[in-house]
């Protein structure tokens, strides 16, 4: 498999958000999700919090009243790659538009303890990781970003995490969807690789369970 | 021994793939406007058709506006980008060829309130939507789950999704619930205890005396909102319950339904399966549950005190502190001193038949509070609005003042006209209290239809009488 080099190392500055439970609609409000386009969320996330006022779609972070307050519109966090913050973040809706607004926003990587199983599994379709580690570790890391801005690099395959190039925080994801960011895989020619089985299931079902067939 | 998950796992499991993940095959698709554009762009640019037509039906429900009238369609939403994903679900609908029940339709509703009213959600399914909610049809004894807008379009291009198994929780309710005590209050009561990362990574089977007991309404509230407790995946198993109502709303031939009817008999877990988590609670201790904050597990007895961040162990301090200062809450020490501005009844949660039976009892012969500005009710559905006006449940409503409204999302999201203006304190039989979920800055205490409606009628949460 052709990997793509650039898929193998995350290096960039942390920014952070230091509570639990941020659900999808504080990642992008509901107003966003009226887009039909898959790209284009950079100015919307974490809208209701990166901004004084109510926004709307198509109104650019120009127009707006911007909070100078919030992490993610200070330099050097406007650069940020990595995001840490702490449990169940992506928890609550299930739009993919909430991972499609990390990832235009430059977001490649985001650490906490736990995710929400179905924003977990969108990441990994967008190139972006989530990484999960224990509570102790999120809480070391907490104390050092709170004192100085840190850079993180991230190796995929290896599954390291270098701290400032001294400390090392090792963790864990299934081969199979780090793969996805590494390479780039597409679910569907893969799946479709596997279409005789899909067809022949299928066959069979129709004999087994024909009320699943039948339709008003 | 097998749990019903595993049974349903099995069944539907077509391969295990090179990376150790499984295809499951897909028996049910629903799509609604907002998480399937992207998806059928992908499909018309791969070139690709959906691989069986009839698994998908499609409705729009977040953005339709809920004053509608007869004769409306989609080109006259007003809100232009609504509008736009409105008109783009007919033209996909329409383009390949999948059943709509389109803005005009009488059956058009939210997706989750239709797919088992119309007879397509049936026992024993997969069942996935780009939408957390689908759990709701697990209520059927169905292995559903929300999905994302690539696994959308995944489905709609292999009838399977690409997934790993997930861990069994089994969830026992046993007892009597006391009086205006709803399923609402059982789940939120549930999500309270085990916080709304506390079923991640499981599929929850509900099961117990009380389970047993209730409708298939009342099960597909505590379905649906296994998604709050963090879990993708909610299911009951099927019994005479689940058969009487699939046999009442099913379009099958008779001889179809019976041989369906005699496998969904035995589709439940084994005697001894073995289960990762077991809970049991007592439910007959559960008061009325309301959310004070901003997660559903935020909640509390509807006369407990809130909670401060003094009372409450260090590590949570920020988000109880955080949570009070979104929700206005300052000086006041109960829920029942808080002043109410909306009170919104409806949502895939609670905008079914038997939900709108239940507070229409409580608001009958009263009226609505004066310090609430707006009372709505929003049917789950053309159905269920059509069977509550055959009941006279739309007179008892507007003769106390609440506004009797057209089938959609409406107020459980900012997407379509109905939402709270900023700081406004909203009664809500919803299932979120995010920040901004009903409106910029807007305020939701989440609650069953019963106290809603005594929140409409008393103007605070106050003691149902
Ligand atoms: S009613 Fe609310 S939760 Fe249910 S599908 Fe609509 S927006 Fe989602």
């Amino acid at each position: 498999m052709k990997s793509n080099s650039e898929g193998l190392m995350i290096n960039g500055i942390v920014s952070y958000i230091d509570r639990d439970n941020i659900d999808t609609d504080q990642i992008i409000p509901t107003e966003y999700l009226k887009s039909i386009k898959k790209f284009g969320y950079e100015d919307y996330l974490f809208d209701g919090w990166r901004y004084k006022d109510d926004g709307k779609l198509g109104v650019k972070k120009e127009e707006r009243d911007v909070n100078k307050d919030f992490i993610l519109n200070n330099k050097p966090f406007s650069e940020s790659k990595i995001l840490l913050t702490r449990d169940n973040f992506g928890c609550g809706s299930s739009r993919e538009h909430a991972v499609w607004a990390l990832r235009d926003f430059g977001i490649k990587a985001v650490i906490a303890s736990s995710f929400g199983d179905i924003f977990y599994n969108n990441c990994f379709k967008n190139g972006v990781l989530p990484i999960y580690l224990e509570k102790n570790k999120i809480e070391k890391l907490f104390g050092l970003v709170k004192k100085e801005v840190v850079e993180l690099s991230i190796d995929l395959q290896k599954r390291i995490i270098f701290l400032n190039n001294q400390d090392e925080i090792n963790f864990e994801v299934d081969d199979h969807l780090i793969e996805r960011i590494i390479y780039g895989l597409d679910d569907i020619d893969i799946t479709l690789k596997e279409k005789d089985k899909i067809s022949n299931f299928e066959k069979n079902r129709k004999i087994t369970r024909p009320w699943i067939y039948a339709n008003e | 021994m097998k749990t019903l998950y595993d049974k349903l796992w099995e069944e539907h499991h077509v391969t295990q793939l090179e990376s150790g993940e499984s295809l499951l095959y897909i028996d049910r698709h629903y799509l609604h406007e907002v998480t399937s554009p992207q998806a059928f762009e992908g499909l018309s640019k791969k070139n690709l058709k959906p691989w069986r037509l009839e698994a998908n039906i499609a409705t729009p429900d977040h953005n339709v506006p809920t004053i509608r009238g007869n004769n409306f369609n989609s080109e006259q939403i007003k809100d232009e980008i609504s509008k736009i994903q409105v008109v783009e679900l007919d033209k996909n609908c329409n383009t390949f060829g999948i059943k709509q029940f389109d803005i005009k339709s009488s059956k058009q509703g939210i997706v989750h309130v239709i797919g088992p009213e119309l007879g397509y959600t049936l026992p024993g399914m997969t069942i996935v939507c780009g939408d957390s909610h689908t759990s709701t049809h697990g209520a059927l004894g169905c292995l559903a789950m929300g999905i994302g807008t690539s696994e959308v379009e995944h489905v709609l291009a292999t009838q399977c999704l690409k997934v790993s198994k997930l861990k069994n929780m089994l969830v026992r309710f046993e007892g009597t619930p006391a009086e205006n005590v709803s399923s609402k209050d059982i789940v939120l009561y549930f999500i309270g205890l085990i916080g709304t990362a506390g079923g991640t990574g499981y599929a929850i089977e509900f099961a117990g005396s009380y389970i047993e007991a209730i409708s298939i309404e009342s099960r597909m509230t505590i379905c649906n909102m296994a998604i709050e407790a963090g879990a993708k995946v909610g299911l009951i198993a099927p019994d005479e319950t689940t058969i009487n109502y699939v046999r009442e709303k099913s379009f099958l031939d008779k001889e179809t339904l019976e041989k369906a009817e005699d496998y969904w008999t035995n589709l439940n877990t084994d005697e001894g399966a073995n289960f990762d988590n077991e809970i049991v609670i007592d439910i007959s201790k559960i008061k009325p549950q309301v959310t004070w904050g901003t997660s559903p597990e935020m909640v509390v007895n509807y006369d407990d005190e809130i909670p401060t961040p003094m009372n409450v162990p260090k590590d949570n301090k920020k988000n109880i502190e955080l949570a009070r200062n979104y929700m206005g809450i300052q000086d006041e020490s109960k829920l029942s001193d808080l002043v109410f501005d909306k009170v919104f009844i409806g949502s895939c949660t609670n905008s079914r038949i038997e939900d709108l039976r239940q507070a229409a009892e409580i608001v009958k012969g009263k009226t609505v509070a004066e310090n609430i500005t707006e009372a709505i009710v929003v049917p789950g559905s053309g159905m269920v609005k059509e069977q509550a006006e055959m009941e006279g449940l739309d007179e008892v409503f507007k003769e106390a003042g609440f506004i009797w409204r057209d089938p959609g999302c409406s107020m459980c999201l900012g997407m379509n006209p109905d939402q709270l203006k900023p700081y406004e304190r909203c009664a809500s039989t919803s299932n979120r209290n995010f920040e901004g979920r009903q409106g910029y800055l807007g305020r939701t205490h989440l609650m069953s239809p019963i106290m809603a409606a005594y929140t409409a009628i008393n103007g605070t949460v106050g003691e149902p009488s």
